[in-house]
């Protein structure tokens, strides 16, 4: 019997860009190079070897975005996933965690699914909830914040590294598991695997395939707004010594003057 | 007045740092009433009180430890459903945060993660958050529903603000998804006795320049000169030579104490997404161009095996 898995992936704006709002204060999508999530590659990996296991699987990657959001589908096809699914509709700029994840949750049960994976959070807005939101949707266990994860007869056991103590945990499938980046480095695309990716699949479905209404999402649909973005005030310079021998005494001086010490 | 629903961290009773700052954000909004789940639930009563819970709800059952997150979903619902609040105010720590979040779902609700801010306001309570490495500062509002908001630690002072903390059982039937998830074994993290690096009120971290888990010492007796959590950079943590409990950074804790001091870190952009709302920043780097001066305090070029043992020894001293 086919595993059915299918990967949340993220087009998010570039870290190391200079990342800014636009005047409806949503991210500015246009200014800054997007890619896929870094952190969602551990999750598209964690998949691949989770099918390589498996006598029978098919990988799915989807994604919630605006048209370039298929560069992200791309390099998860490069890794290796074996299809892509692209929801895109005008009506959802603006979406915040509840539609996006209501979203998700329509697509997923569309396409079909035994297994979802999700990366631990995104590198944009970083809110590590949307895993949980969708376990919660689709009415299936949360396996999440999983450091080591295997499938094995319908069961998925992890470990999960929490504050206080590290735990091992057990689902059966149909379930959801979102991976950390402590759970294997990702590989990175072939050649083959760039060149395989072009003839794969992509569907590109928009909300009324998923019999979802324009004001169940976007910016007017949204559960949360934001009234103000402001960019953090540069710090103002601060002192900088050179150690000619003796810094470590320049510094407690100013520890000190701070009342730190 | 409006109440305000306070979800309690605590270990066996003992009641988390975070939780009592909570209490202080929640007077801002309504009178906040605490929930408190599993072991030793009850005896978190008199701390609570003292910082300001009208009432403490309470509940423990087996479920609780037994299974993963849903089971105290279930109860923070019942909890919910026992007070209609004006708004529920969980820890944002990684389980908190799912916690909150699934309840948003149940209750319909939107919900903001990570708020380092609260304030009342016309339409409802305000959140402040740091977004995009803590680059932008937002002010944001649930518009639908009952606002769910997890709130990060060091956001608020904790202040005494005695009140009644009367000790009411909660009555919590857990649904068909509680035992979805089961735990099958758990191996708590060994106490090191130093601070609990979120809630630490002093940071010291080191990085790629600490070069070796066997120099990482340098790093603890600064941080045991003075009272602090030792943190890492991704690159120490990579390269084994500290636990990964202890990475600061957008895959790993993010801190906002008094005082952060880096030594031997880069100030990648992942780096500065987990520290870069703390007070005070001091680095030690011998790159006069490393990325982290650009948002110190105080700075010292040099070698940290130089400066940092300089810098204990002189802490020791003026301690005496
Ligand atoms: C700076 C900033 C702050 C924000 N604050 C809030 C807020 O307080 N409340 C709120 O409701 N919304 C907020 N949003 C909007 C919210 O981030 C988006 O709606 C987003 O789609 C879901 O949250 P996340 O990316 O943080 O997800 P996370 O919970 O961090 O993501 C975890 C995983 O979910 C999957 N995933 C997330 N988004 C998608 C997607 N579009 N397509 C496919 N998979 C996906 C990925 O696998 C990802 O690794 C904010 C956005 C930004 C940019
Ligand atoms: C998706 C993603 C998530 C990430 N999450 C995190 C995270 O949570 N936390 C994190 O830290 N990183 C994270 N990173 C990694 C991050 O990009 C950097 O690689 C990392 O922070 C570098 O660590 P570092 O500063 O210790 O090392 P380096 O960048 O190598 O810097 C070492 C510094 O030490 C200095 N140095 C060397 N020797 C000495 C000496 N003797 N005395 C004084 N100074 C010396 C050098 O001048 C240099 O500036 C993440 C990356 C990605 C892609």
């Amino acid at each position: 019997m086919s595993l059915r898995i299918v990967v949340c992936v993220k087009y998010v704006p570039d870290a190391t860009g200079d990342r800014h709002f636009a005047d409806d204060l949503t991210v500015d999508r246009d200014d800054v190079d997007g890619l896929l999530s870094e952190l969602d590659e551990y999750a598209v990996e964690q998949a691949l070897q989770i099918a390589d296991e498996a006598d029978d699987a098919e990988i799915t990657v989807l994604t919630v975005g605006p048209e370039d959001a298929k560069d992200a589908l791309r390099k998860a096809l490069s890794m290796g996933a074996d299809k892509a699914i692209h929801v895109e509709d005008d009506d959802l700029h603006g979406t915040d965690v509840m539609g996006t994840s209501l979203v998700l949750a329509k697509a997923i049960e569309k396409a079909g699914y035994d297994l979802v994976i999700t990366g631990m959070a995104s590198t944009d807005a970083a809110m590590g909830v949307l895993p949980a939101i969708l376990a919660e949707r689709l009415g299936v266990p949360q396996v999440t914040l999983l450091s080591e994860v295997k499938v094995e007869d319908g069961t998925v056991t992890g470990r999960r590294d929490g504050d206080s103590a590290s735990e091992q945990l057990e689902a059966s499938l149909p379930a959801l598991v979102s991976v950390t980046d402590q759970s294997g480095e990702a590989r990175y695309p072939s050649f083959k695997g760039i060149m395989a990716a072009k003839k794969k699949p992509v569907e590109a479905w928009d909300l009324s395939d998923l019999d979802l209404e324009a004001e169940e999402v976007g910016l007017e649909g949204a559960w949360t707004a934001v009234d103000s973005a402001t960019k953090r005030p540069e710090r103002t310079a601060g002192t900088i010594v050179k150690d000619e021998g003796e810094g470590g005494k320049q510094l407690a001086e100013f520890l000190a003057g701070q009342k730190f010490i | 007045m409006a109440e305000v629903l306070v979800y309690v961290d605590h270990v066996d009773g003992a009641v988390r740092k975070p939780t009592l700052e909570l209490l202080t954000l929640a007077r801002r909004v309504g009178e906040p009433v605490a929930v408190a789940l599993g072991a030793g639930a009850e005896a978190t009563a008199a701390v609570l009180a003292e910082h300001g819970a009208v009432k403490v709800l309470t509940a423990d059952a087996p479920e609780f430890t037994e299974y993963l997150v849903v089971p105290k979903v279930d109860a923070l619902q019942a909890a919910y459903d026992a007070v209609s609040p004006v708004a529920v105010l969980v820890p944002s720590s990684a389980e908190g945060k799912e916690i909150a979040a699934r309840l948003a779902v149940r209750i319909g609700s939107g919900i903001i993660t990570d708020a380092t801010d609260l304030e009342a306001g016309d339409e409802g309570p305000v959140a402040t958050q740091a977004v995009f490495a803590a680059s932008f500062t937002t002010k944001s509002r649930v518009s639908k529903g009952t606002p769910v908001i997890t709130v990060k630690p060091n956001s608020a002072p904790v202040e005494a603000a005695p009140a009644a903390g009367a000790v009411e059982a909660l009555a919590v039937t857990f649904g068909a998804l509680a035992t979805g998830t089961k735990v099958t074994s758990r191996t708590p993290r060994e106490s090191t006795g130093r601070p609990e690096l979120t809630e630490a009120a002093i940071v010291v971290s080191g990085g790629r320049g600490v070069n070796g888990a066997e120099n990482f010492h340098i790093i603890e007796d600064l941080a045991d000169s003075l009272g602090a959590a030792v943190g890492a950079s991704r690159a120490a943590v990579d390269a084994g030579w500290y636990p990964h409990s202890n990475q600061v950074g957008q895959t790993g804790k993010s801190v906002s104490p008094q005082l952060y001091i880096a030594s031997g870190i880069s100030g990648a952009i992942q780096h500065r997404a987990g520290m870069q709302t703390s007070k005070t920043i001091v680095a030690v780097n011998k790159d006069a161009e490393a990325p982290i001066f650009d948002l110190v305090d105080y700075g010292v070029v040099g070698d940290l095996f130089e400066v940092v043992p300089q810098l204990t020894g002189e802490i020791k001293a003026r301690k005496g």
